[in-house]
């Protein structure tokens, strides 16, 4: 049996029923969380009615930062996690939680080497690619605004 | 009024749940990590503000689409749109940050007092 083989028939004998239950499990808890995002919005813009949209989001994002860190701190994360998987990742609170939970992990190995600069293991990526495709989108706006 | 308030937090909890579900399938059908699946996340954001786009999704998924990785990504490139047009090329360098700073830096904020008081919790796999 070669290689190619023996993945064919791990993927052919490797249960598949868990592919509608996770998907229900992501969509439900997703939803959720976006549920609870918009109602700290909707909460804030009740209390601060003059303040613009736009700021109103940023203290949204910020408080779904503060719980998901929170929730990763006294491990309660890991478990939505294990059982949404995509529906913890993708919402801002996944993003929290793959900033601290390897700043937690890596603490072992000093304050400086471990967890300042392995905080940023999972989210590095994300930051940056978002960063370089904004300027580029920055730098093909102004082109074409020349004209 | 209630029904009106029913019918709003639904829409969110359709938008935002299918597009967790839509990084699920991804992840079930690729075994991607979930760095990849927020990068791809946050370059489909991306991709819709600089078109464009964005806004008239954000109107219909309202936090549906602003609590996903994508609004991270649409409100880079909006500030960045923003600043260029306000101060030309530099605009394109200082405007992003400038408009997701507020996440970034709670995000590192919050994790370096939690990780120094915290240690991580065994898992159980």
């Amino acid at each position: 049996m070669n290689k190619k083989e023996y993945s064919e028939y791990v993927s052919k004998t490797a249960p598949k029923s868990k592919h509608l239950s996770t998907m229900f499990a992501a969509f439900w808890v997703g939803g959720l969380i976006c549920c609870i995002g918009q109602s700290i919005f909707d909460t804030i813009q009740a209390l601060l009615p003059l303040v613009p949209d736009d700021d109103i989001w940023a203290i949204t994002t910020l408080v779904m930062i503060f719980l998901g860190s929170t929730l990763t701190a006294l491990g309660v994360y890991d478990k939505i996690g294990r059982y949404a998987g995509g529906g913890s990742i993708i919402p801002i609170t996944g993003f929290a939680n793959s900033v601290t939970s390897p700043a937690m992990e890596y603490k072992r190995e000093g304050i400086i080497f471990g967890l300042m600069s392995k905080m940023f293991v999972i989210a590095g990526p994300i930051i940056v690619s978002g960063i370089a495709a904004s300027v580029a989108v920055g730098i093909c706006y102004y082109i074409v605004s020349l004209f | 009024m209630a029904l009106e308030i029913f019918l709003r937090y639904l829409q969110v909890f359709a938008v935002g749940g299918g597009i967790c579900m839509l990084g699920q399938i991804l992840i079930n059908t690729t075994k991607m990590t979930s760095a990849r699946i927020l990068v791809i996340f946050l370059l489909l954001g991306v991709v819709l503000e600089a078109f464009g786009l964005f806004d008239a999704v954000a109107d219909f998924g309202m936090a549906g689409v602003k609590i996903p990785i994508c609004g991270f990504g649409s409100s880079l490139v909006k500030g960045v749109i923003t600043a260029v047009m306000e101060d030309d090329i530099m605009g394109a360098f200082a405007g992003g940050m400038k408009s997701v700073s507020v996440g970034i830096t709670a995000a590192i904020f919050f994790s370096f007092i939690y990780a120094l008081i915290f240690s991580p919790h065994s898992k159980k796999v």
